[in-house]
């Protein structure tokens, strides 16, 4: 070996359990059976004890009475419960490194009209905060834009991938829209650095809206007019229109962040006019209209339950109760970490409302299906049933316990590396 | 404060009328039956009574019969707790940060005690009765620090404990450097801006306070000789210097907010050359790499379970932290540092287990008898055993499961916090306002 050879060899060593832990993308045609587990498929009854065979990344095969191929590479998963992967709603995960320092932080663009920026394009696919997700059990994410009235458009990640192109999902997944926040001082007006602290209210947030969304309209007309037409002046690029189109044609949904009770019945309202396909998040008042939003049709996507009741007299548990409110009224609802470096932590908001009200397979499946559902993507993940992604984790107890651990997550049938920043520098510190 | 529109007197009576001011007319006696009792250092009752007279707690075992008079809960199929105690927060304080300068230990926060801070009924509603309420980390010497219990309702001096040994705040890194802080035009940076000054500006004060000590020595030994000089006059009283001159005199503890390996260990340096007693490090997110030296050192730390990476200090505070720290023999709380995630400080101990291997015996440590310790009150709480003040949190399972609700919290046997009462009165004024909009319209006529 010559001394060059020898020194790649060694930093390919070195190297290697830094790459793997940041991502272990990559095809696989290993057929893997997991045999011996408690399995809850979140959709369909629990099996007490069988068997889940990947296939080509795809779960070829799942229940209590299924063969084992030949040739399969076998895991007893023997006293471990097999979960679908959890899909956090809404996260800042690769977009947001270190909150404080400006240089690390993607998240949100200055102004107020941004429906040009997309997400998907700023994803540090290698950001620190994924792999400590992705331990402990979560394998898709929605990242969103935030700020100003108009963030831009979220994309849906898995969780395990070598470059951003590679880990979407869904690269557009909704466009951001966020109204005024319940506190003084925060929620989504004219937010980003330098911005006005002016506080204006839904009502004129939302008629500015309608007024782009009819700029927009006009500039597709006279813009195919023009199209069609060599004799029209074909009119300027407009940046602004041309983003917002498929938000006003319904090929893609709006997520609008809303809070307050007054606000969650003016957006039903904007939707219905709009004609939307709508997503809300936040909605933190949301059980003093849950009727109205079960009657809408709108799903809910909650932000952390880490958070103070933004009005004190709506009670100290009104985070927590709000969900179990909600989904009792027959709003489909879905938990988000909404952040990046406690990602991690999705699960426990969920915990946090079955505590208070509601239903604890309501609690799982607003984690797993609901989600899914929500974004789109329930045919293919979400629950552990045939021909869906193998998105799998196994864990010793409860996957929404913080007593659990988590001790494999298979990601489109690849069995992902959950070491992670955590165990890192815990293992090198522990050489002391 | 979120309702600093409202005068504070709106505020309270708002409260008031939504029913969440406190049931202290129990006089100190309670009696919980049938509980899981967790006591933290005996050990834990599968099934068992607690009895409170006079806010202390009498008997802890089997059955124990009510004496007459005396409230009786049940708490058959759920989990009884001391209760938690906060190592490091900044609620009930009418100022936190005195940032002006870099040196003001005469700011003392135990004089702007705020007792109508709603954040002590978040507190209240997640089990915790005792808190640390400290001075900010804007200064590398900020000042003394006051531990109350959560009394909501009662006046500002009625929290105070004054068993608690007395602190005093000390800050390094990026906040007293001000590295977040953008310097207005006309301003200038405020000396120290790197952690060289930091340092620098800790040693200078003690120096001064050292040599003030000599000062007020050599007057003292003057002043009673036989036949004192007339020209003798006493050293001029500075009140910085007097409370760094309680450090070094060991009547008071140093409480240090540090976030990085090597401030933290010269601090420990410029304690070893000046001879005061570091009582904890708080946040300390670089501890695990230094957990031998602060156990040797017998300090303890107070620490976040995983909120970590929102700046730069902070980018390798890992989760395994706490449970690290603690198998290496460092004692180490659970702190909230916030209005809000006190109330669910139980959550974050659990964290341990999963990322530091704590069972769940050890994890409740973390937010009861440890914190208890370094606060210099562990005889009075931070346990349930006979002898021990009655502050109590009742949960609805086990206080580590995620799944897991505060019931009940129970200071000296008065009960503070109530959900089923809360819960009860909810509904009453739901059911009352669905009436009154159900009810025919008042036209004026004859009812």
């Amino acid at each position: 070996m010559t001394k060059k050879a020898f020194l790649a060899a060694v930093l390919i060593v070195l190297m290697a359990p830094f790459a793997s832990a940041q991502a272990s993308g990559g095809a696989t045609d290993k057929t893997v059976a997991i045999t011996n587990a408690r399995i809850i498929p979140v959709v369909g009854a629990e099996i007490a004890k069988g068997t889940i065979v990947i296939r080509n990344g795809l779960i070829a095969a799942v229940g209590a009475d299924v063969a084992v191929p030949a040739g399969a590479e076998v895991f007893d998963a023997a006293g471990l419960t097999a979960y679908p992967g959890m899909i956090d709603g809404y996260s800042s995960l690769g977009l947001v490194e270190i909150s404080g320092v400006a240089a690390t932080a993607d998240g949100r663009e200055t102004g107020r009209i941004n429906p040009q920026v997309r997400s998907l394009e700023a994803i540090r696919y290698d950001s620190m905060h994924i792999p400590i997700a992705r331990s402990n059990g979560i394998t898709a994410a929605v990242v969103a834009p935030s700020g100003g009235v108009i963030a831009g458009v979220s994309c849906l990640l898995r969780l395990d991938g070598w470059t951003n192109r590679e880990m979407a999902v869904k690269p557009a997944v909704a466009m951001h829209i966020e109204l005024p926040g319940l506190r003084a001082g925060r929620g989504g007006f004219g937010g980003g650095r330098g911005a006005a602290p002016t506080r204006v209210e839904a009502p004129a947030l939302l008629a500015e809206l309608k007024q782009l969304f009819a700029a927009a309209r006009a500039y597709e007309k006279r813009r195919d007019a023009a199209a069609k037409n060599k004799l029209l002046a074909l009119p300027g690029f407009d940046e602004t229109s041309e983003a917002l189109l498929p938000l006003i044609k319904g090929e893609m949904p709006a997520m609008i962040s809303v809070h307050s009770e007054r606000d969650i019945r003016a957006a039903i309202q904007f939707v219905r006019e709009e004609g939307l396909k709508a997503v809300f998040y936040g909605v933190e008042q949301g059980f003093k209209a849950a009727d109205e939003l079960a009657k809408a049709g709108i799903p809910v996507i909650f932000g952390s339950l880490y958070d103070s009741p933004p009005v004190w007299e709506d009670g100290y548990d009104a985070l927590y109760r709000n969900p179990g409110i909600l989904a009792k009224a027959g709003v489909k609802i879905a938990f988000s970490s909404s952040s990046a470096s406690v990602a991690k932590d999705l699960p426990y908001h969920a915990a946090k409302a079955a505590a208070f009200g509601l239903d604890k397979a309501e609690a799982l499946r607003a984690v797993t299906i609901n989600t899914a559902r929500i974004l789109g993507v329930d045919k293919t993940m979400g629950s552990l049933e045939q021909g869906k992604a193998a998105n799998i984790v196994l864990a010793d107890g409860d996957i929404l316990e913080l007593r659990a651990n988590i001790k494999k997550v298979y990601i489109d049938g690849r069995e992902t590396d959950l070491s992670n920043r955590y165990t890192e520098l815990l293992e090198k510190f522990d050489k002391r | 404060m979120r309702n600093a529109a409202l005068p504070r007197f709106a505020v309270f009576a708002l409260i008031a009328a939504a029913g969440l001011l406190p049931v202290f007319a129990d006089g100190g006696d309670i009696l919980i039956k049938n509980a899981t009792i967790l006591t933290v250092t005996k050990g834990v009752i599968p099934k068992g009574d607690i009895l409170v007279v006079d806010g202390i707690i009498k008997e802890i075992g089997g059955t124990i019969a009510a004496p007459p008079g005396v409230r009786v809960v049940d708490a058959a199929g759920r989990f009884v707790l001391p209760g938690i105690i906060d190592s490091h927060t900044h609620i009930a304080l009418a100022g936190t940060n005195e940032g002006s300068e870099a040196i003001t230990p005469e700011a003392d926060v135990g004089t702007v005690v705020n007792a109508d801070d709603t954040a002590i009924l978040t507190a209240l509603s997640g089990g915790v009765t005792m808190v640390h309420t400290m001075h900010g980390s804007a200064n590398p010497i900020g000042g003394p620090n006051v531990v109350l219990k959560t009394k909501w309702g009662r006046p500002s001096e009625d929290l105070v404990v004054k068993e608690a040994l007395p602190t005093l705040k000390f800050a390094l890194g990026e906040n007293v450097k001000q590295s977040g802080r953008t310097v207005q035009p006309g301003q200038t940076q405020r000396y120290p801006a790197t952690r060289m000054g930091a340092n620098a500006i800790i040693r200078r004060e003690f120096a001064k306070a050292r040599n003030y000590m000599a000062q007020w020595d050599r007057y003292d030994q003057a002043a009673k000789a036989k036949n004192p000089p007339r020209t003798l006059v006493p050293p001029r009283k500075d009140l910085r210097l007097e409370v760094l001159a309680e450090v070094l005199r060991g009547e008071r503890v140093a409480r240090v907010h540090s976030y990085q390996a090597t401030e933290t260990l010269e601090f420990m340096e410029l304690a070893k050359e000046f001879g005061f007693k570091i009582q904890c490090f708080e946040h300390i997110w670089e501890g695990y790499k230094i957990a031998d030296e602060m156990a040797a050192a017998g300090i303890g730390i107070s620490v976040f379970a995983d909120s970590w990476a929102y700046k730069m200090e902070a980018a390798e505070g890992i989760a395994g932290m706490a449970g690290y720290c603690h198998n290496r023999g460092v004692l180490v709380s659970i702190n909230s540092d916030s209005g809000e995630r006190i109330r669910r400080l139980f959550n974050d101990a659990a964290k341990t287990m999963k990322y530091g291997g704590l069972s769940e015996e050890e994890a409740l440590k973390l937010v009861t008898i440890n914190p208890a310790i370094q606060l210099g009150v562990d005889r009075i709480v931070g346990s349930l055993e006979a002898g021990k003040q009655g502050d109590i949190a009742i949960f609805s399972e086990h206080p580590m499961s995620a799944y897991t609700r505060c019931d009940m919290t129970i200071i000296e046997g008065d009960v503070y916090f109530d959900r089923e009462a809360l819960v009860k009165e909810r509904e009453q004024a739901e059911a009352e306002a669905a009436k009154k909009a159900a009810a025919p319209r008042d036209k004026g006529g004859v009812s």
